[in-house]
């Protein structure tokens, strides 16, 4: 029993590291090993038409891992070139879909969090604006495009209206969620000290309902991100969403795996930014 | 009239009831008076609105009749001259100790600078034993940790009346102790006037100048104030040898146990103002039926001349 757990005396990350690259490792060698080009002709020369499919079978497969990895560090190492409207590196394509989802964000955030205060602090405010939050929430922020786009005129514009029209909700209700949440025994704590509403407003209700609020936002800046991608599919012109579309226009499935897994990747680190702000704001109670 | 440092009248608390027509009186008719400097503890079972009493002096709550008056001023609404230490702490989760108590001392003086804020609030909870912890959240801290925190607090903003609900009631008899023992330490050295309620006789004894007894709910009255004439400074390990100690005891227990129940504010008369009888425990025994109200106010200050000389004797039945 002793022998075991010394033997065993490793950190429970060390070995979820490990298990992940095992993982990983093993996913990677049978995706490689099923994709390999196939051996045609008994090893000789290819035919016409074989030549002309690539060497491939009669169906076409998805690119190995090899090839993903060498378009990687193409496109890696040179993220920001631009060669014309239908050549732009990655990196630029990126900042494209962070623009516009940073800017739609941020201007959710700066009217869902004073709304979702307000509905928070009054029952008469929550009473009044939940039918309309209750209707307009469901809603498919694409649904929203053709509308966006007849009013904005704008396609760019339209893109950053559907970010913050999908980020709202769930700042919005978590905001008014954790104001309304808030201990009555804080609020008591400043009406006896006999903080004005406003102080009262930042130096109690903020930081009390900051980790709802902070939930709120961190569901947001992923469903944002989701959604990106398939408005610029159908805006067009810049952004991963658009990148991941033309390239498979191209018929090249290896730029399209290799932006997959750069959304996966970005997505995960704007997440880890709100969590670790979340961080900041967390109290025990 | 007396214009006491603190004066509620005539005050009630009720609630509609299910049926129309059927109020159900928490109390009623409740008035005493508080003076400068006092120390008084109330007690009664649940439900006799001892905690609306007080959060009512808190501004928290409100009377449905009665009127509080505190130096000549009505009491409506909170309000920084009257501190409040709750059972639950209250203590903001996010701030540290010294930040908890920094919260309290800059809303109390907006003018100070923060050096004298900080420096101010460090020397109180230094005084409640706390100095080391200075930089701890309250989640980190015990229970009686966080209480003393919440004494530092409330008595660093130095309000005129501290009002105190249950504050001993969540925490272990040791702890409790050693926490009574600060907050005499520190009320000794500010005396403000305190209104505590308190579940527990001996801390009763050990803090308080008089206590309001209050009669069982529904319809609650405070029935009467007894006198402790224990001498200060009082200790918890002396104050069980003093030969009034066990008069005064046998007085309260009797009263909860036994009379508590019996009287009801409908054996009284419910119009004019009474103030609660002013009893002295010591000396008592022979005369343990209260008084028939006669509507004659209870003086409250000046009950020194009533004062029988200490005969440790046998209380009443019990």
């Amino acid at each position: 029993m002793d022998r075991t757990t010394t033997e065993w005396n490793v950190s429970l990350n060390v070995r979820a590291g490990i298990l992940a690259v095992l993982l990983l490792a093993l996913f990677v060698g049978l995706w490689e090993g099923l994709n390999r080009a196939p051996i045609l002709g008994g090893g000789g020369e290819l035919s016409e038409y074989e030549q002309l499919m690539a060497g491939a079978d009669e169906t076409a497969s998805v690119p190995p891992p090899s090839a993903i990895m060498v378009r990687a560090w193409e496109q890696l190492s040179d993220p920001f070139y631009d060669a014309g409207p239908n050549d732009k590196g990655i990196g630029i394509q990126l900042g494209y879909s962070l623009f516009r989802v940073l800017t739609g964000y941020f201007a959710a955030a700066l009217i869902a969090i004073p709304i979702g205060f307000l509905i928070g602090m009054s029952p008469l405010a929550y009473k009044a604006l939940n039918p309309f939050i209750q209707v307009l929430r469901p809603i498919s922020p694409l649904a929203w495009m053709p509308l966006a786009l007849f009013i904005i005129r704008d396609a760019q514009a339209s893109a950053i209206f559907v970010i913050f029209i999908c980020s709202i909700w769930p700042m919005l209700l978590n905001t008014a969620f954790g104001v309304a949440g808030v201990r009555q025994d804080w609020v008591n704590v400043a009406r006896t000290h006999e903080l004005s509403p406003l102080k009262t407003a930042f130096q109690v209700i903020l930081p009390a309902a900051a980790p709802t609020i902070l939930t709120g936002m961190r569901i947001s800046i992923g469903i944002a991100w989701l959604v990106i991608v398939a408005a610029e599919m159908l805006v067009g012109g810049t952004g991963i969403g658009y990148y991941v579309w033309n390239e498979w226009n191209n018929l090249d499935l290896t730029s399209v795996i290799f932006s997959i897994l750069l959304i996966g990747v970005v997505g995960m680190l704007l997440d880890l930014a709100l969590g670790a702000v979340a961080k900041l704001v967390a109290y025990q109670e | 009239m007396n214009h006491a440092f603190v004066e509620v009248q005539q005050a009630a608390k009720r609630f509609p009831g299910a049926k129309d027509g059927d109020d159900l009186t928490v109390f009623e008719n409740v008035s005493f008076q508080l003076e400068k400097g006092e120390f008084v503890c109330i007690i009664g079972h649940s439900g006799c609105g001892k905690s609306t009493i007080m959060n009512a002096l808190a501004g928290l709550d409100q009377f449905s009749d009665g009127a509080m008056v505190m130096e000549g001023k009505e009491i409506d609404g909170p309000g920084l001259e009257r501190g409040v230490v709750f059972q639950n702490y209250s203590l903001l989760p996010w701030l540290s100790a010294l930040e908890n108590v920094r919260f309290g001392v800059r809303a109390r003086w907006k003018e100070w600078s923060d050096a004298k804020v900080t420096e101010h609030s460090f020397e109180y909870l230094e005084m409640v034993g706390l100095k080391d912890v200075v930089d701890r959240k309250p989640a980190q801290l015990s229970g009686g940790m966080r209480q003393r925190v919440s004494i530092a607090r409330a008595f660093a903003t130095k309000p005129k009346l501290l009002l105190l609900d249950e504050p001993f009631g969540a925490l272990d008899a040791l702890t409790r102790g050693v926490i009574q023992d600060e907050l005499i330490k520190i009320w000794t050295r500010d005396r403000q006037t305190v209104f505590m309620i308190t579940h527990d006789v001996d801390e009763a004894i050990l803090l308080a100048d008089r206590i309001f007894l209050m009669t069982n709910g529904p319809e609650a009255r405070i029935a009467e104030a007894v006198e402790i004439d224990l001498p200060r400074p009082r200790q918890r390990g002396e104050i069980v040898k003093h030969p009034h100690f066990y008069a005064i005891r046998n007085y309260l227990v009797d009263f909860l146990v036994n009379r508590s129940g019996e009287l009801r504010t409908a054996d009284l008369d419910r119009r004019g103002l009474h103030y609660p009888e002013s009893v002295n425990p010591v000396g008592h025994a022979s005369t343990d039926t209260p008084a028939a109200p006669d509507g004659k106010p209870a003086d409250t200050g000046t009950s020194n001349d009533t004062l029988v000389a200490f005969t440790p004797k046998e209380t009443h039945h019990g």
